[in-house]
């Protein structure tokens, strides 16, 4: 089987913004599952409510969101504009789509995974002089590491397949927000388009394949022991 | 010296328990449920008492009417926990290094490792050990911390005999090498009368009495259990 160029410079955008799109989303996930996980504050449930909003919402509403505020006349968006960091109608602005839409499942998977490290070997290691990050990265981010996996492969797999958020923010413009999807959609709206549209479904069911085993192969395995914790 | 006065609520059970102590190991002894392990969780800062003052070695670490409660990490305090809480990611060098204050001399790794016989498992991961092996490093690990004081709770729990002995017998040892102030958890006599100089009844969570060691090993009435493992133990 082999793609056209369009559908291989697709391809390679589609795994590009998918890439980037779940790595900036990573950090601001953990942080959020952190605090949904270990900590209670007033208004959690709310918070965990906002956070979840991508996933609920019509992907064209989170779209059309992103656009009023990142695009060129949006709040964020003039300021990026006047930095010369302009998102809107680019890659970048599709990698973004990308990671709004993936962050809720990080944000599950890694929920999960930090409620599943047994809460006393984090107090053992306060005890033995650990600050929060020190516990945080050297306790309880590797006994997550599975669930860290899991939720990965389920947010590429998420950032790889967007199509309403992506094509309402940034549009179709080959190569630069042309992703797999919206490139699927256009060739399944042109005559002609049928096999195309078939080698590029047929990648489309590899990849989530792909990504879906790695993430029952962790969630599966994974986990360590969760305990009832001291205070 | 240890001093203790303290007040704490977990649901149905109350604790309040208020010493003062000169032994150099102080053992809370009593049944299982009397709120030993509570009172150790709470000098070792892992449960906040709801009033009181604790202070080791003339270090305050908490009183509620100074506000004063230092966190866990900062207390300096070498915690052996029943279930040892080995880190399960990493191997036994890894978790003895772990709380090693940074510069800390290589040779008192080596030491540690020496006197506890743990050089042939420094590479093995906490699933490939026994419940002796794994209790030892979980007391190098506390000693690596070159902590200021010591707490062990119940450090013989859940071993078999030889295990039992042979980690009783590490522990005399460390006593008369590192001589710190050392607080032990324990329901067992004949691990008190071992190890402690000093100890603390304690019953529902209340004081019942606090006695020098050989009061305790007289009033305990238990010369059989006194002379069976620990006279094992020592060999």
């Amino acid at each position: 089987m082999l793609l056209t160029h369009a559908e291989t410079i697709a391809l390679a955008l589609s795994f590009k913004v998918s890439l980037v799109g779940v790595a900036c989303s990573l950090p601001v996930a953990a942080g959020c599952a952190w605090l949904l996980a270990r900590t209670r504050f007033f208004g959690k449930s709310v918070f965990e409510g906002l956070l979840l909003l991508p996933l609920i919402l019509p992907p064209v509403v989170t779209g059309y969101v992103l656009l009023i505020v990142f695009g060129h006349h949006g709040a964020i968006g003039r300021l990026l504009d006047a930095a010369g960091l302009s998102i809107a109608f680019r890659w970048t602005g599709a990698a973004l789509a990308a990671a709004v839409m993936a962050f809720p499942l990080l944000v599950v998977a890694l929920r999960n995974a930090f409620e599943s490290v047994d809460r006393k070997l984090e107090h053992a290691a306060a005890t033995l002089g650990a600050g929060p990050w020190r516990i945080f990265f050297g306790v309880t981010l590797p006994l997550s590491l599975r669930g860290l996996v899991a939720g990965l492969a389920l947010a590429f797999a998420r950032a790889f397949g967007e199509f309403g958020a992506t094509i309402t923010f940034v549009s179709s413009i080959p190569g630069q927000t042309r992703t797999l999807p919206i490139a699927l959609y256009e060739l399944v709206s042109t005559p002609g388009g049928e096999t195309g549209a078939l080698r590029l479904t047929l990648v489309a069911v590899i990849v989530a394949l792909v990504a879906s085993l790695v993430a029952a192969l962790m969630l599966l395995r994974g986990g360590t022991r969760p305990d009832e914790a001291e205070a | 010296m240890i001093a203790l006065d303290l007040a704490l609520q977990r649901g149905e059970f109350s604790l309040e328990l208020a010493l003062q102590s000169t032994a150099r190991a102080l053992a809370l002894f009593g049944p299982s449920g009397c709120g030993k392990t509570s009172t150790l969780l709470a000098i070792a800062g892992l449960l906040r008492p709801g009033r009181g003052r604790i202070a080791v070695d003339g270090r305050v670490l908490f009183d509620r009417h100074a506000n004063i409660d230092v966190p866990p990490a900062q207390r300096d305090l070498g915690v052996v926990f029943q279930d040892a809480r080995l880190f399960p990611h990493l191997n036994v060098r890894e978790n003895l290094r772990f709380g090693m204050p940074r510069g800390a001399a290589s040779r008192t790794f080596d030491d540690v490792v020496k006197l506890l016989e743990l050089s042939a498992l420094l590479r093995r991961k906490p699933g490939q050990l026994s419940g002796g092996q794994i209790r030892r490093i979980a007391i190098g690990r506390a000693l690596l911390r070159q902590p200021r004081a010591l707490l062990l709770d119940e450090p013989l729990a859940n071993l078999h005999r030889e295990a039992r002995a042979e980690v009783l017998e590490h522990l005399r040892g460390l006593k008369r090498e590192f001589a710190l102030t050392t607080i032990l958890v324990s329901h067992q006599p004949d691990e008190v009368a071992a190890l402690a100089d000093g100890v603390a009844r304690i019953d529902d969570g209340r004081l019942a009495a606090l006695e020098d060691i050989e009061t305790f090993k007289a009033s305990t009435a238990m010369s059989m259990a006194l002379d069976t493992p620990v006279a094992h133990a020592s060999g």
